[in-house]
């Protein structure tokens, strides 16, 4: 159960990796950083909160809006900095994101300082249930049904509405949207900007249950890039299914040799790219 | 003509620095060396094949642990033989992981090279029994040209043998690497990177070619990783880590990738500017992000892109 709980998270953060792939061609490595920053805004929300006479029992709902509106940097980044490079090669829009990872992870020492930081007992709040023979907290379950939610969410906005179409038409063809008439200046920073929520409100929705460090988001982002590739790049089907393979098998690797954890996934990470680069669950676009 | 005269100067301010210079400078000038060899070998990859490894590190990682294991395990203390060693390792492990990575380029390639990176640093932390885990392990001085200088303290031991040792294995780095980029080979490699269809119709075996390369890098690497360590006495696995590959391409793009002696120069320029920064406040990353971002946005060309006058378009061939 404590794979799913993880995978849940990895999903967010890989979906959010996903639909830049998928629309931008851009491999966004700050998505781990942003991570880690939606993990202390949440700390700080939550601390709000219950400083200003919040009811702990509903901690939930500053978490996750701290979660959101720390995605909101995802607008400044794009605005900022990389609509500057999408005309260069990928290498640089590449090292650009790299740049990005190394600045967001002092700014967070800077805000937050160094000392890792904890939401305090909140974790166990809505108490435990007994699943499957073993105590599971109900946050895990909350959790897990807002991923869910999210990834019908996307789904569906992806399929249904004006703007998902958009989405998937600018990530087939970017000139034949553009000449159709779609404006890419605003697609692209709509996409970025949902891009980076996804991953802060994945950092702060896991923070109840670990503690927050400023080199959390570039372990993770190893993580996410793991689960992108086992699904397959720019698939959002992929990220699902590629979060719950990489969440549980490291969980059950754990339990079983733990020196296997990690390697055994980067070993299937090999595994499929070179067996298959398109990704286990890969279809072409979003 | 003037190439020789900057070359002259700048080759006797090194030869001379540890003379007149604080020791502090001189032992700075240790990491320098180290990854100006690095450099000098994945430049081979990333600027004359057009290949970028975010994994690099897997190789520095080799060597480094190549030069602690045959120092504090098997008692081989001559640094004559720990760098051929260190260079042999590497050459085992590259053999088939750039026979699986080159059949791929751009993002995959990167994206393969990063993850067989993260295998190698896994493997450092979690089989602590043999690799020492996340302390990592110790490096002990390795002797050079058969003497233990045993009467030398660390720092005299350093700036002094050490100090031209390093630099004697740059310099020598430095002229193989020259005559293999001028070589009917180097030839052939920025052909690929600017072509490889046409290279291919030539009757250039682009995947053969590109292993080549990829081996003389990984070896470069694993050099310069065994250089890397003595200075420090201890090798732990952040050598492999993934963003240690990020800034061993930074180092390349500060210098300027087209540039034969781009990664020299950002070696460097990275080194003492770290340097600098660090003195003033402990966040260097983010000054650092800056200027990567700063670099990628307006110079893509380098510090070297800012010198040249303009003569090959640095966009050429890019991609």
């Amino acid at each position: 159960m404590g794979g799913v709980f993880h995978a849940a998270i990895l999903f967010l953060v890989a979906a959010g990796l996903q639909l830049v792939f998928g629309v931008q061609k851009i491999f966004n490595l700050a998505c781990g950083s942003c991570y880690a920053l939606g993990a202390y805004t949440g700390i700080s929300a939550v601390a709000f909160f219950t400083g200003h006479g919040g009811s702990p029992a509903l901690f939930v709902i500053p978490l996750a809006l701290g979660g959101l509106a720390a995605g909101l940097v995802g607008l400044v980044v794009e605005r900022g900095l990389l609509r500057f490079v999408y005309d260069r090669d990928e290498t640089f829009q590449l090292l650009l994101t790299f740049a990005l990872v190394l600045m967001l992870e002092d700014l967070i020492r800077l805000t937050w300082g160094t000392a890792p930081a904890t939401t305090g007992g909140l974790y166990l709040a809505y108490g435990q249930v007994r699943l499957l023979g073993a105590a599971v907290p109900v946050y895990n379950l909350i959790v897990i049904a807002a991923s869910l939610a999210i990834a019908l969410g996307m789904g569906f906005m992806l399929t249904r509405t004006a703007f998902g179409r958009i989405i998937r038409a600018a990530a087939d063809n970017r000139e034949m949207a553009e000449a159709l008439g779609v404006d890419m200046r605003s697609v692209y920073a709509r996409v970025f900007t949902l891009g980076t929520m996804l991953g802060t409100l994945g950092g702060a929705l896991v923070i109840p249950a670990t503690a927050a460090m400023s080199e959390m988001g570039i372990e993770l982002i190893v993580e996410a890039f793991a689960v992108v590739v086992i699904g397959g790049l720019g698939s959002m089907r992929g990220a699902f299914l590629g979060a719950l393979v990489v969440g549980v098998l490291r969980s059950m690797a754990i339990s079983v040799y733990p020196e296997l954890e990690m390697l055994l996934i980067y070993l299937i990470v090999i595994a499929v790219l070179l067996w298959r680069p398109r990704g286990l669950f890969g279809a072409p676009a979003a | 003509m003037r190439t020789a005269v900057v070359l002259g100067g700048v080759g006797a301010a090194v030869l001379l620095l540890p003379l007149v210079a604080p020791p502090y400078y001189a032992i700075l000038m240790l990491p320098f060396m180290a990854y100006g060899v690095v450099l000098l070998g994945f430049n081979l990859l990333f600027g004359y094949t057009g290949l970028v490894s975010f994994g690099h590190a897997l190789f520095i990682g080799v060597g480094a642990y190549t030069g602690a294991v045959l120092t504090t395990r098997l008692g081989v203390r001559h640094m004559e033989l720990i760098l051929p060693a260190a260079a042999l390792a590497a050459a085992v492990v590259a053999a088939p992981v750039g026979a699986l990575c080159v059949r791929y380029v751009k993002i995959y390639f990167g994206m393969l090279t990063l993850a067989f990176g993260m295998v190698f640093y896994t493997f450092l932390l979690k089989f602590y029994r043999l690799t020492g885990g996340d302390e990592g392990m110790r490096m002990l001085r390795p002797s050079l040209l058969g003497s233990e200088w045993t009467s030398f303290n660390k720092t005299a031991y350093l700036v002094g043998p050490y100090y031209y040792f390093s630099l004697a294995v740059l310099v020598l780095a430095t002229v193989v690497m020259w005559r293999i980029v001028g070589s009917p080979f180097g030839l052939c490699l920025r052909t690929i990177r600017d072509n490889p269809l046409k290279a291919e119709s030539l009757g250039v075996s682009v995947p053969r070619y590109r292993w080549s390369a990829f081996m003389i890098s990984a070896v470069y690497a694993a050099v310069g990783g065994a250089l890397l360590a003595p200075p420090t006495g201890n090798v732990d696995p952040t050598l492999a880590y993934w963003t240690h590959s990020g800034n061993v391409v930074f180092m390349v793009l500060l210098g300027g990738f087209a540039s034969f002696f781009g990664p020299l120069v950002g070696a460097f320029a990275f080194i003492f500017l770290q340097d600098t920064v660090m003195s003033v406040v402990p966040y260097w990353r983010l000054i650092f992000g800056a200027v990567l971002a700063f670099i990628v946005i307006f110079a893509p060309g380098g510090l070297m892109g800012l010198f040249a006058s303009r003569r090959a378009p640095v966009e050429a061939g890019r991609g």
